[in-house]
């Protein structure tokens, strides 16, 4: 964990008087994948809405690649290399597969506007190009059979991967998947982890939101722990599942004690 | 009589057309309906005299009527377009955040400004456009027939809406758009700067606006301050009628209402003709709210 690709130092955002995120540090390394699991409520997807620009912190600060992303519009932070999947699918609906992830690679692309209206020479370069990223993560996702569907013709796991490939679409060196296995049947589950320890050999680091302890324990290197907006523990799998604090947030203080 | 309404309606639709997807475009993405809209309209077919006159100082494109037409068209909607930019930014950026219906009154007030602005400034009096094309009328076997004009209108309106059509189909920049109207938020955080896709929106569809009163222009012969305003509201109904945020529902809107509006002033009254515009307009939203092309929406929750 030499390299830190982000950290977080004492997050802090409230909404009115509810504490959503007090002051909550870590950190994800290069090629690393971390979970971020806790209670419903606990604060986990405000952690990624702070994390992607949705949100502006109240205090506290995010480095990624050792440049700060507060007050960053969300458009630039995904420049930067964080892309993100969302708990409720919020594919673009009315287009097609490719066109989704071809989305997800325009701001890969160079050439302002000018080139794409006056249809310059590189300008077609640059579409052909689209066109084939697009194909290359649909195929690393298992999609290639659908590319010219709507999106929401597609069945439920199949736009949880369309989701997928969009976020990789943008070239990122982060990923942050919010719940990438929800509503899944254990053999859908067991393709997803296969994705995403795909996607960390590709190179980039993953933090996951999951509440399927089977998905958790079976793919992070390590595991941070939220409850009512605080981080009540880090550590590996093994760890965690012993530590007691996270035993009582998740099954009350008898439960822990018993 | 029946063919030559159908021309007639045809010429008028182009227009109306070249002017829904103004409005279309913006509400699209902003959900705002643009009530400046008509006055670009009217802008563009003074920035279309304006052009003209200044061609005809330097004395260039003199004895080429069509390439005359087409830069005066080409300067026109760039002017329009960057007009529209300029609104967009100083009267619906500030009000991004704010109720919906701040913006919608903010646009009242563009529209009142730039035509009172023309008034003062240029003339309250009508301005005749100058004459370019050499007029000739083409029989059609029987009664009708099609003017030159009629002919160019037709043309350059066409092919704007497939040029508008392809890009927004295959462009990045297009994708940009359409992901930006369906979900402005996720589009933010897939990269796209989506300030600068409302920028292009307005630019193209005030261009398309600016396009559309320099043929009107060419049409009538005369410009005005005030000119904008039925045909804006026409427009709108066009774009309503198709769908509204649904660019082929406002093309399609622009032509069915250019026809029908020319059928019924040839075969009831052409006293009557605004009103069939109207009449549409309120049976589509009593009856049809969503347009021809619209889908029913669901609130987001």
């Amino acid at each position: 964990m030499e390299n830190k690709l982000l950290e977080t130092e004492n997050l802090t955002i409230h909404f009115g008087g509810v504490r959503a995120v007090e002051n909550v540090s870590f950190s994800v390394g290069e090629k690393e994948i971390v979970a971020l699991i806790g209670p419903n409520g606990a604060g986990k997807t405000t952690v990624f809405n702070l994390l992607t620009g949705v949100y502006q912190p109240l205090s506290g600060a995010i480095r990624f690649k050792g440049e700060r992303v507060e007050n960053r519009k969300p458009n630039t932070i995904t420049r930067m290399g964080i892309a993100r999947t969302f708990q409720n699918l919020r594919l673009f609906q009315n287009m097609t597969v490719a066109e989704n992830v071809m989305v997800g690679y325009t701001c890969r692309m160079r050439g302002g506007m000018l080139v794409a209206i006056l249809r310059t020479g590189p300008f077609k370069k640059l579409e052909a190009a689209a066109e084939e990223k697009a194909h290359e993560w649909l195929s690393f996702v298992g999609l290639s059979a659908r590319a010219n569907e709507l999106a929401r013709n597609l069945a439920y796991g199949e736009q949880r991967r369309l989701e997928i490939a969009r976020a990789m679409a943008t070239g990122p060196n982060l990923l942050l998947l919010d719940e990438p296995t929800a509503g899944m049947n254990p053999a859908e589950s067991e393709s997803i982890m296969e994705l995403i320890r795909g996607i960390r050999d590709l190179g980039a680091a993953v933090l996951l939101i999951e509440h399927d302890m089977r998905v958790v324990m079976g793919i992070s290197g390590r595991i941070i722990v939220l409850d009512y907006g605080e981080k009540i523990a880090e550590g590996r799998p093994e760890e965690i599942q012993k530590n007691e604090r996270v035993i009582e947030a998740y099954l009350g203080k008898k439960a822990a004690k018993g | 009589m029946l063919f030559q309404q159908l021309i007639n309606g045809l010429t008028l639709g182009s227009i109306y057309a070249l002017i829904a997807l103004g409005y279309t475009l913006v509400y699209g993405i902003l959900l705002l309906i643009n009530f400046a809209h008509s006055e670009i309209f009217m802008m563009g077919a003074y920035f279309g005299v304006f052009s003209l006159m200044i061609f005809e100082k330097l004395h260039i494109f003199q004895g080429a009527p069509f390439m005359l037409v087409a830069c005066a068209l080409a300067a026109s909607m760039i002017c329009t377009g960057l007009l529209g930019v300029i609104v967009e930014f100083a009267a619906y950026r500030p009000l991004r955040n704010a109720p919906r219906l701040a913006p919608l009154i903010s646009a009242i007030g563009v529209s009142i400004f730039l035509q009172n602005f023309m008034m003062i400034v240029v003339s309250p009096e009508s301005k005749t456009f100058p004459d370019t094309i050499p007029l000739h009328v083409y029989k059609l076997g029987g009664t009708a027939s099609i003017s030159s004009l009629q002919v160019i209108i037709i043309v350059v309106s066409v092919a704007l809406m497939a040029a508008l059509h392809l890009f927004i189909k295959y462009t990045k920049m297009g994708k940009a758009m359409r992901a930006t109207s369906q979900d402005a938020e996720t589009a933010k955080l897939m990269g796209i700067n989506v300030n600068m896709v409302i920028s292009l929106t307005f630019f193209i569809g005030a261009a398309l606006g600016g396009a559309a009163g320099v043929l009107n222009g060419m049409y009538y012969g005369s410009v005005k301050y005030n000119m904008g305003f039925i045909p804006g509201i026409k427009a709108f109904t066009a774009a309503v009628l198709g769908g509204i945020g649904d660019v082929r529902g406002a093309m399609i809107g622009g032509f069915v209402l250019g026809i029908l509006e020319s059928l019924g002033a040839g075969y009831v009254s052409s006293a009557y003709k605004d009103v069939f515009a109207f009449v549409i307009l309120i049976l589509v939203l009593v009856f049809r709210p969503q347009g021809l092309l619209g889908r029913k929406i669901s609130n987001k929750v």
